[in-house]
């Protein structure tokens, strides 16, 4: 809009003499009076500029901006946290089962697949896309690997040759694409799955769990290329990928089949619990860790004299986390075996994949030159791309780490089930997930998330599928009641974006 | 009068048959605000684009610090110091204004992001400006006024230790005060010697900051003169015939088109 323009029509004398009522140059050094006085004491005012900058604030002062934001529209986990209080309220006092050691590590195992599979959602839900062919992406990338541990590695044998043949021509076809897009890490698992496939090594877990992940960087190298390079929406690429990857599972397993998960170790993970030692080393290791990076930070910006949280606050908030921490260490690590013959306790093994993803997704988006590029791409991709970042690698790059992730959420859930069957990570898989990340906070229309918030969701679809499977609702009820829940949670990211715009939250 | 830092001579300019610009002589000086003015269409913009590299230009020289130099892309001109703010502001609204000012070129140590680092500079860019109107450096960027987020667009066009800084009309979509703040911003940057290229349609910006006009008329540079040596009427007349008296391009009978 421009608001001021000359005059349309000149004045026709061509003479100087010819004034209008016009500010002479000379009186523009009398505008800014202030500046002069700014300029010449710079130094001194560069503080006084950023007042509350600078100052620290009080514990209530903290509390009480805290709180503004939240009027302000800027909520975050808070809604799906709240909602959690109240689930677990709800569930205990309807069902006597539902707050029992059984039921919780229960709860854990079963929230962990579709949780994994969110907080890869959410890379891709940053950018303002989305990733329907998450579910069953990470159902082909468990029918290879279930079909590798059937056949003992002979996959040529197991597919049939040309769609074995096929396979490996969509292996080399991806790492292509990743190339082409000059997203050469990405190149790298889609070339080694081709060559694991090739020499045929006799199965092994651990094996396994490194083909699962590197299909499913294949399926995110196809999938980011068809979005951010070809340029089609990546709703209709996902929604074909979608149909095509259930398709891909029929043809891996067959009509009817199942794949059994033959191994200790991939059965433990999704069943299996760390030893009373292991989970007090997690709980040291992790505790020791957050409160680590948490303080180290926090003295780091108050030794640079940056704005900080209250000491208080943040070494309160620190304590709260650790106490929890080990009330929840010491209660999964006592027997919760209903059977005295067997003694089942420890942390479940879900728990620290579940963790460590959570650090390193976080780390990733928050502390990294790359995250901060997810977030600008997907707050203003105009902006981002004068800026000169690379929008089409970063766009590719998310539909990426979505498969890859979903490859590790498909390893719990047919740990979980102990089997893949044709309708691995189809029906309600990806719906779930991209429901945890939603109902967590994560902003369907881009730049905000974060990956705790697909933990947080996933815990509320957890709880009110396990809650209401307790009171012996039937599953008619249990859809219902979780998609009333995710279109709340929509509605709350759709009412606060409109609140913190006419906010203007400071 | 100072030595230009920045000299465009005899710039030429197709879009495929239509000539855009016709041997655009220009020159900027540090420490000086210099207003480009002219009609829609007359080339202002693409003339901006092709000092800042996103446009190859045909035929010509441009010389920065007296050396001739070629600027292929936005990267060359970044390297030399060239900074462009653009009209519709490229800032991230869900970033902050310290992430913002360092979007792209963001300081690392080691392999993480040095926050704390970021946020002194910034504060102190800001303050060098003598910003006062954000509270807060971690201010997230969507709820700035519109003033206050062309604030920051030209800070972070000053953050990089750059030379020339060219802004496409800063306050075209402001409000009086904010339209205040940016003009004063924009002295300021001159003042601390800087080469300033202002884009604007308004005369009373162009008279209040500038210190020389440079007006385009259909392509061709009809004047560019010190602003104190013209009035408004006169660079009217230039925008709009492309010349003025004994000023501008010589009448059609003489010139050659």
């Amino acid at each position: 809009m421009k608001t001021a323009r000359p005059s349309p029509s000149p004045p026709t004398s061509p003479s100087k003499d010819f004034v209008m009522t016009e500010t002479p140059a000379g009186t523009r050094a009398a505008a800014p009076g202030s500046t002069a006085q700014g300029s010449a004491a710079q130094g001194s005012t560069a503080v006084a500029d950023f007042g509350i900058d600078t100052a620290q604030r009080g514990v209530r002062q903290a509390i009480g901006d805290y709180f503004a934001r939240l009027s302000g529209g800027q909520l975050g986990a808070l809604p799906a946290l709240g909602g959690l209080v109240v689930l677990f309220t709800v569930f205990t006092v309807l069902s006597p089962q539902f707050l029992t050691l059984g039921n919780i590590a229960n709860l854990l195992t079963q929230g962990a697949g579709i949780t994994v599979i969110g907080m890869g959602l959410v890379y891709v839900l940053l950018l303002g896309e989305i990733d329907l062919s998450a579910g069953t992406a990470s159902g082909v990338t468990a029918a290879v690997w279930a079909l590798h541990l059937k056949v003992d590695g002979n996959l040529l044998g197991g597919m049939g040759s040309w769609v074995f043949y096929l396979t490996l021509v969509a292996m080399a076809l991806s790492a292509g694409m990743a190339v082409l897009t000059k997203l050469h890490v990405a190149a790298i698992p889609p070339v080694l799955a081709l060559v694991l496939m090739l020499i045929g090594l006799p199965a092994n877990p651990w094996l396994e769990m490194l083909l699962a992940l590197c299909i499913g960087t294949a399926i995110g190298c196809l999938t980011g290329f068809l979005v951010a390079k070809v340029g089609i929406p990546s709703f209709v690429v996902t929604l074909a990928l979608f149909l095509a990857w259930q398709g891909v599972v029929l043809l891996y397993i067959g009509e009817g089949g199942t794949l059994a998960v033959n191994d200790e170790v991939l059965f433990n993970v999704a069943n299996g619990n760390l030893s009373p030692l292991g989970s007090w080393l997690l709980f040291v290791l992790a505790g020791a860790g957050y409160a680590a990076v948490v303080l180290g930070r926090h003295f780091g910006r108050l030794k640079r004299g940056l704005v900080v949280q209250p000491t208080a606050l943040v070494g309160t908030k620190v304590g709260v986390i650790v106490v929890l921490g080990a009330v929840a260490t010491y209660a999964l690590n006592l027997n919760r075996s209903p059977n005295e013959a067997v003694v089942i306790q420890g942390v479940p093994y879900v728990v620290p994949i579940v963790l460590g993803l959570l650090v390193l997704g976080t780390f990733v988006l928050d502390r990294t030159r790359y995250g901060r590029h997810v977030y600008a791409v997907g707050g203003n991709a105009e902006a981002a791309r004068r800026a000169g970042i690379d929008v089409t690698k970063v766009r590719m790059s998310v539909f990426v780490i979505c498969s890859t992730v979903a490859a590790i959420g498909a390893i719990i859930l047919s740990s979980k089930v102990g089997s893949v069957d044709p309708q691995a990570g189809g029906g309600n898989t990806l719906l779930f997930a991209v429901g945890a990340a939603v109902i967590g906070g994560t902003s369907l229309f881009g730049g905000k998330g974060r990956v705790r918030d697909a933990i947080v969701g996933g815990a509320v679809i957890a709880t009110i599928e396990n809650g209401l499977r307790l009171l012996g609702e039937p599953a008619a009820v249990v859809s219902i009641v979780t998609g009333l829940v995710l279109l709340l949670a929509a509605s709350v990211d759709a009412l606060s974006r409109r609140r913190s715009a006419a906010a203007g939250v400071r | 009068m100072s030595q230009p830092i920045l000299e465009l001579r005899g710039v030429n300019k197709s879009f495929g048959p239509v000539h855009v610009l016709h041997d655009v002589d220009f020159t900027v000086r540090p420490g000086e605000v210099t207003a480009l003015v002219g009609d829609n269409g007359a080339g202002k913009s693409t003339l901006v684009k092709c000092i800042a590299g996103i446009h190859p230009t045909d035929s010509g020289e441009l010389l920065f610090d007296g050396e001739p130099v070629t600027v292929g892309s936005p990267r060359d001109a970044a390297a030399l110091g060239i900074e462009v703010v653009y009209q519709d502001l490229a800032l991230c609204d869900n970033l902050d204004i310290v992430d913002n000012m360092f979007l792209g070129r963001e300081r690392l140590r080691g392999l993480t992001l040095d926050d704390a680092g970021m946020e002194e500079a910034a504060r102190k860019v800001l303050a060098d400006l003598s910003v006062r109107t954000v509270k807060s450096v971690r201010t997230s960027v969507a709820s700035l006024s519109g003033g206050q987020r062309q604030t920051v667009a030209i800070a972070k066009a000053v953050l990089w230790d750059s030379r020339v800084v060219l802004l496409d009309e800063p306050t075209a979509a402001l409000g009086v005060a904010q339209t205040r703040q940016v003009l004063d911003l924009v002295r300021r940057l001159a003042d601390n010697g800087l080469g300033v290229v202002l884009i604007s349609h308004n005369m009373n910006d162009v008279f209040e900051v500038a210190d020389t006009v440079a007006a385009l008329y259909l392509g061709r540079m009809a004047a560019e003169v010190p602003t104190a040596d013209t009035s408004r009427a006169q660079v009217v007349e230039l925008i709009t015939a492309g010349r003025s008296g004994d000023l501008g391009i010589p009448a059609p009978e003489t010139a050659t088109v």
